[in-house]
């Protein structure tokens, strides 16, 4: 393997021309608004909360973790981290059963089944989530016609539903990436931890899930990062139980009484948040290895 | 990204409906003038707001394209154009936001009182504090916020004031409109609605936590839907919103009261926006909404009360709507009421405190 990475100058010159519309792009619509939340987050906010002014404070930061706001993040945290744990528990095995299938046509099913879903917009379906979730949904109509319950379930506008919301949005970004590294997986060599003595259970804990957990550490971020950043689903579902970091960001932004600053601020706090949960999390799986 | 979706839902209506175009039970005797034919007009307004006819009849005597959007809150539409007017040509902003839009330069003169048809308009509505002159802005529609319910969740409990809402047994929606809440609760606790008092606002504040256990969603201008939905038994809405559902329903599942300790008082004002594409059209466009029989389809049609005295004069307002005394208060009830009036200085003040009421409440 390590011979054919010999490459010749001229090559160099091609791979850095390849790589500049990456550049281009992390520079422009990475690097540059978040140098502009950055600065935005030290400065007082101008007249309506619109854009930044001197003199320069900390009081942002002071607001983010200080007293109400802080309590949105502690929410947040919660919330994706529930929806995270949800995901895997369905995803893992879901993945497995849907790799393990003997005929390939039903696994292409199986992985179409999966992915159906992207087919309709995301703020339809939440919208979607509504109606079933909803006091006269269809859930509320079969409790009710079967006895089991007196009145109408509030399902709607509480965090339960913005974490149902969450589960059934991100569970493909579960499935897939554990699919990929269970479909490479060996199975002889299940084989063979049986043949050295070791029962079912401690084939799963020492072999499959080693070699799986790429996937599942993929599978994971995929999941928590846009989860704690969520602001339609909790927006559409929530109501007043389930404000998430999301819906507190974009109040900052929408104008009239707004606060750019604050906004900045608590949206640097919750990228910080979000970078060390996922730099302890790969420690803790390289670890696990 | 809702209201965006909403907007564009609103946008497919118009362009896929009414081909036909119908004129009420008053032919529309307005004309348009000459030399607008092909333009375009950028209308940015509060969601179920206007006449469905009302528009495309425009179009047709006008022979231009309306393009349609959707807002639900002032907040909102304030914020589009503190970030630049993306060429929208008519907004209607409450009359409570108008002295700030204009003190920021977000509003066109208008020399509203040189329109045509403004003669039409009622002598309270000439030349309001908000607006000396009509510089800015003319009225379009004034209403209040009250209190809905849904009878048979409710019960026998009739409600009649907002301390009933605060311990209502089951589940109440608010109201997306910060200075309307933190003004009831400020006139409950015995202050001036429009306090520059920071500690007076915290209070409200306070108050409003302390009574908003019940409350699962505060609605963004779609309380109605909830109380349809079943979502909540208790609403706080806009007075024409509910009736817009009750007249549609035709049943007697809903009612909608004027609390007893008072509440908001709203006018809403047609104005034309800093940067329109179109003001000349804007304006013809502003003429023609204060038509009386145009004026008095909107009224007819979204259940709001019409500023235009031409119109109830004429009796082209439906008796069912102008006897309702929640659509148009007595004189004893107004006095009760109270006008928002928003000031640059305690703008923060109040989104801070509304902040963090909506982080608090419920969960």
């Amino acid at each position: 393997m390590v011979s054919t990475i010999e490459t010749r100058p001229k090559k160099k010159t091609h791979g850095l021309l390849l790589a500049l519309p990456g550049i281009f792009w992390l520079v422009f619509f990475f690097m540059l608004p978040l140098i502009i939340i950055l600065a935005l987050s030290i400065m007082t906010p101008s007249r309506g909360g619109i854009g930044g002014d001197v003199p320069l404070t900390l009081d942002n930061y002071d607001d983010a973790f200080g007293g109400v706001y802080f309590r949105v993040i502690e929410q947040s945290l919660i919330t994706a981290l529930t929806t995270t744990v949800i995901c895997l528990i369905i995803g893992y095995p879901l993945a497995f059963f849907i790799a393990t299938q003997k005929r390939p046509f039903m696994k292409q099913m199986g992985l179409f089944l999966v992915i159906l879903p992207f087919w309709t917009n995301f703020l339809v379906r939440t919208y979607a989530m509504r109606t079933i979730l909803g006091q006269q949904g269809p859930i509320n109509a079969v409790l009710l016609n079967l006895g089991l319950i007196d009145e109408p379930v509030r399902m709607l506008n509480t965090q339960y539903a913005v974490i149902a919301g969450l589960v059934y949005g991100f569970l493909p970004f579960m499935v897939l990436p554990i699919y990929a590294t269970v479909e490479k997986f060996n199975f002889s060599l299940v084989e063979a931890a049986h043949d050295l003595g070791a029962n079912d259970w401690h084939a799963f804990r020492r072999v499959i899930l080693p070699l799986t957990l790429p996937g599942v550490v993929a599978g994971v971020l995929l999941v928590f990062i846009p989860s704690i950043g969520a602001f339609v689903t909790p927006d559409l579902l929530g109501g007043t139980d389930g404000f998430m970091l999301g819906n507190l960001i974009q109040r900052q932004f929408r104008g009239s009484g707004g606060n750019w600053p604050r906004g900045s601020a608590i949206s640097i706090v919750m990228m910080v948040l979000v970078s060390a949960s996922v730099f302890i999390y790969l420690r803790w799986g390289e670890r696990e290895d | 990204m809702r209201n965006l979706f909403v907007g564009l839902l609103v946008m497919c209506l118009f362009v896929l409906g009414f081909g036909v175009i119908t004129v009420g039970a008053q032919e529309v005797t307005w004309t348009c003038p000459e030399g607008f034919e092909g333009q375009e007009l950028n209308i940015f307004n509060w969601a179920t707001y206007i006449d469905e006819e009302a528009i495309p009849r425009f179009e047709e005597l006008c022979g231009v394209t309306i393009n349609y959007t959707t807002y639900s809150s002032n907040e909102e539409m304030i914020a589009r154009l503190r970030q630049g007017n993306p060429g929208f040509d008519i907004v209607v902003p409450s009359g409570a936001v108008i002295p700030v839009m204009v003190a920021d330069g977000l509003l066109e003169e208008l020399d509203g009182q040189d329109l045509p048809n403004f003669v039409h308009v009622a002598e309270q509505f000439v030349d309001p504090d908000y607006d000396p002159g009509n510089t800015y802005t003319v009225p379009y529609q004034w209403g209040t916020v009250g209190i809905a319910y849904n009878k048979n969740a409710v019960g026998d409990a009739e409600l009649t004031s907002w301390e009933d809402v605060f311990n209502y047994d089951g589940n109440v929606a608010w109201l997306e409109d910060q200075r309307a809440m933190l003004g009831v609760a400020l006139q409950i606790l015995g202050f001036d609605p429009n306090t520059h008092n920071l500690d007076e606002i915290e209070q409200a504040r306070d108050f409003l936590l302390e009574n908003g256990d019940n409350v699962v969603r505060i609605a963004e201008d779609d309380g109605q839907e909830m109380l349809l939905a079943g979502e909540a038994d208790v609403i706080v809405e806009y007075n024409g919103d509910v009736f817009q559902i009750i007249f549609e329903c035709e049943c007697d599942d809903y009612a909608f009261i004027t609390p007893e300790e008072g509440t908001n008082v709203w006018v809403d004002n047609l104005a034309i926006p800093t940067g329109a594409q179109n003001p000349e059209l804007a304006r013809v466009f502003i003429d023609y909404m204060l038509d009386p029989v145009v004026g008095a389809a909107n009224s007819n049609y979204i259940a709001y009360a019409s500023p235009n005295q031409t119109a109830i004069d004429e009796g082209l307002i439906d008796e069912e709507l102008l006897t309702n005394p929640f659509i148009y208060p007595t004189e004893e009830e107004l006095e009760k009421m109270f006008f928002i009036l928003e000031d640059p200085d305690t703008e923060q003040l109040y989104s801070d405190a509304w902040d963090e009421l909506s982080v608090l409440i419920g969960g």
